[in-house]
């Protein structure tokens, strides 16, 4: 019943003085609801990294070719990175592979009738849809078959069908590649996937949108290792065996895959780097550790929103202080008549301990509505932005434009439990100060 | 034509403000050698050098003496706001000296209703809240109490104002709703601070009537003043000269009479000159 009476009260005192009591509200208000955002963007963003980063898959080795600096190339024609030798020597050698699979990409330019698309022409086997995640929209993947016996067929990324053959199906149908005068047949459609992310400088982004696949056999046999290309006037030319091997490891004795993903990069390792210690021309590529590494740069933007947000939390818990002390000073004679009347400490100090916690619980409970609002808010925000100016929304980060961001729901007991904790003791300072005052002197003050 | 005699009691009505008898036999307050003293820097401030004095249940008493005098300071302790260096004082059956500071809040609570110069009503409480007050520190708080209080209000004839706030009031109405306050808890004896030190002449008039009354009513009454017009109306003065007791006078009932009748015919001048 007193507490009853004392809650009610309390509201009273708040209600007697809205504007005071909302800009205090105000100050934990912001502080939960930056606690709750900002978790929730930098969640959203570091989601979409994770995800990008699981594609490339956790229990895949990645040996690349680098393009060494033009100093160590010699000879007309630039000659460096993986060789098919290696390729044989990985799979000769390392115990824990299940599959290996050779990649050679190429720019070309594939024609049919007027229409024709840039794009990569990939040599490839069946295995790269699945390691990949393509998936089939009509037709099928390259098959061992026609590995074996180097046929002229391709499979058509989405955008590339698409552009190529706007108005017909594509299957059986023949492009046309210029520069090696040859025919491909259509055996396939993939779906649209959408382009992997770069990851630090180890690995550059990937797009599949423009892509043709055809065997490698076939794109070893018709077009060799040479390729040119014509850049500002002058021709350049590479000799180059293999872009990219993609390992696949296997579980092995009582090791899982993923366990065993570092041993086998670490024998990798010093397998291929030796034959190419000359140029520094190739680079093992291990997802796992970037994974790793992503969780932990995750991890970090969650510390800083939540370290922002709690600054801004304290700084609302010194606005209660300050605004307790005012509010103390101001009724200091209300103390005054209160002691006399009967109040003892404990009564005063309890009186302005329920302002306290009426102000930060209500003004906590705002943050976390408001907080839900923020995800909405966000879209929004990107929404003005890209309908402003499209050309500053395509040079933000893929993370921000492209993150959804998701309310991480430990940080709202985070965020109330340090509400109501700075503004309790911001309360309470005051409130002992109030209760510890002579009633004499109090009921003198003016 | 005002009728002097009625003046400040004509819409004041009786019943709730009577007393319930705290019967101990033992004199409401009694004093025994109360001294204070101060330590102001290196100095020490004798304010109370051995005051003693009794006040039996149903005494009238002014306090008088000039600044100085102690006079505040045995305020402060008959108030049980502040504590005596050495002494005894009873309220009632019990010594509340040395009673430790919670202890005589709920003295203060249960035993003592205030009465200061300058009202001391909450802002922000109505009139009925504020009368409750002092029952509120003692977690009594119900429709039984909710009632005492519209009824100590309408004795003190504010019963169409239950629900203003004291801003909305008068001096003399907010004192009247101080006076309701001090009598809610039915204490040992009523403290009046100047009570009528902020009011006009016509104004204290009321207020000295509505004492009258409480007194005749059987209310114990202790009241400071500096003013010879308001202590003329107690029953008993007692003056106070550096910290001492300089005299303790009873007022005889006709000169009593006579401070009344002489206040009326001022308000009486004062309303003719008015007109």
């Amino acid at each position: 019943m007193v507490w009853l009476r004392t809650w009610q009260l309390g509201v009273k005192s708040l209600l007697l003085h809205p504007l005071r009591s909302g800009l205090t509200m105000l100050g934990i208000l912001i502080g939960v609801w930056a606690v709750i955002v900002l978790t929730a963007i930098s969640q959203g963003a570091s989601d979409v990294v994770q995800k990008q980063i699981e594609s490339l898959g956790a229990n895949t080795i990645i040996v690349r070719s680098i393009k060494p600096p033009a100093e160590k190339l010699t000879g007309r024609a630039a000659q460096y990175g993986l060789k098919r030798s290696d390729l044989e020597l990985i799979i000769a050698n390392v115990p824990t592979i299940e599959s290996a699979l050779p990649i050679r990409e190429i720019r070309r330019q594939f024609t049919v009738g007027d229409n024709s698309v840039d794009g990569r022409l990939v040599g490839c086997t069946p295995e790269y849809a699945e390691v990949n995640r393509l998936t089939i929209r009509e037709g099928r993947f390259l098959a061992d078959a026609d590995d074996l016996t180097a046929d002229t067929v391709c499979v058509l990324a989405a955008q590339t069908a698409d552009r190529l053959f706007p108005f017909e199906d594509p299957l059986g149908k023949r492009i046309y590649i210029p520069e090696s005068s040859d025919y491909y047949r259509v055996v396939g459609v993939l779906k649209h996937r959408n382009a992997s992310a770069a990851i630090g400088g180890s690995l550059d982004s990937q797009d599949f949108s423009s892509d043709v696949y055809i065997p490698i056999k076939t794109l070893r046999r018709r077009i060799g290792d040479m390729v040119t290309t014509r850049r500002s006037g002058q021709f350049e030319t590479e000799i180059m065996e293999l872009n990219q091997i993609t390992l696949q490891v296997a579980a092995l004795g009582n090791l899982s895959a993923v366990e065993n993903v570092r041993p086998t990069a670490a024998m990798v390792e010093s397998l291929i780097k030796p034959r190419h210690a000359a140029l520094q021309d190739v680079a093992v590529v291990v997802p796992l550790e970037l994974l790793e590494q992503a969780r932990n740069l995750r991890l970090m933007f969650l510390g800083i929103g939540v370290l922002i947000a709690c600054i801004s939390l304290v700084v609302g818990g010194i606005g209660i202080m300050n605004i307790m002390l005012a509010s103390v000073t101001e009724r200091t004679r209300e103390i005054g008549i209160r002691r006399a009347l009967g109040a003892k400490r404990k009564d005063i100090v309890r009186q302005f301990l329920v302002e306290t916690i009426v102000l930060s619980f209500s003004g906590a409970a705002l943050g976390i509505l408001l907080g839900f609002l923020g995800p909405p808010m966000y879209y929004g925000l990107l929404y003005v932005v890209e309908t402003t100016s499209p050309e500053k929304f395509a040079s933000l980060p893929e993370a921000i434009r492209q993150a959804e961001p998701s309310i991480v729901y430990a940080t709202i007991p985070l965020a109330v439990g340090i509400a109501v904790t700075v503004g309790l003791i911001s309360g309470l300072y005051p409130a002992i100060r109030a209760a510890k005052m002579n009633p004499i002197d109090a009921l003198r003050h003016e | 034509m005002v009728d002097p005699y009625t003046i400040g009691t004509s819409n004041i009505g009786t019943t709730a403000a009577a007393p319930v008898s705290h019967a101990t036999g033992a004199p409401a307050v009694s004093i025994r050698e109360l001294k204070k003293s101060y330590v102001l820097k290196s100095e020490t401030v004798h304010a109370l050098r051995g005051v003693s004095f009794d006040v039996p249940e149903g005494d009238y008493v002014a306090i008088m003496g000039p600044s100085g005098s102690g006079k505040s300071t045995l305020l402060n302790l008959l108030g049980c706001l502040d504590k005596p260096t050495s002494g005894n004082f009873f309220l009632g059956s019990d010594d509340v000296a040395q009673m430790s500071d919670d202890d005589l809040a709920d003295i203060r609570s249960r035993r003592i209703g205030f009465v200061f110069q300058s009202y001391n009503l909450i802002q922000q409480y109505t009139v009925v809240e504020n009368i409750q007050v002092p029952l509120y520190y003692q977690g009594r708080l119900g429709p039984a109490e909710q009632k005492r209080a519209i009824d100590l209000a309408s004795s003190v004839g504010l019963a169409e104002r239950l629900d203003h706030r004291p801003m909305q009031l008068s001096g003399g109405q907010q004192q009247r709703v101080a006076i309701a306050r001090s009598l809610m808890n039915d204490p040992y004896f009523i403290l009046a601070d100047e009570a009528t030190g902020n009011l006009d002449s016509v104004t204290t008039e009321e207020i000295l009537s509505l004492f009258d009354r409480l007194n005749s009513e059987g209310r114990t009454i202790i009241m400071v003043t500096h003013e010879d017009e308001v202590a003329a109306r107690a029953k008993r003065v007692v003056r106070l000269r550096d910290g001492l007791l300089a005299s303790d006078r009873i007022n005889s009932e006709e000169s009593r009479e006579e401070a009344r009748r002489r206040q009326h015919e001022n308000i009486l001048a004062l309303a003719q000159r008015k007109l």
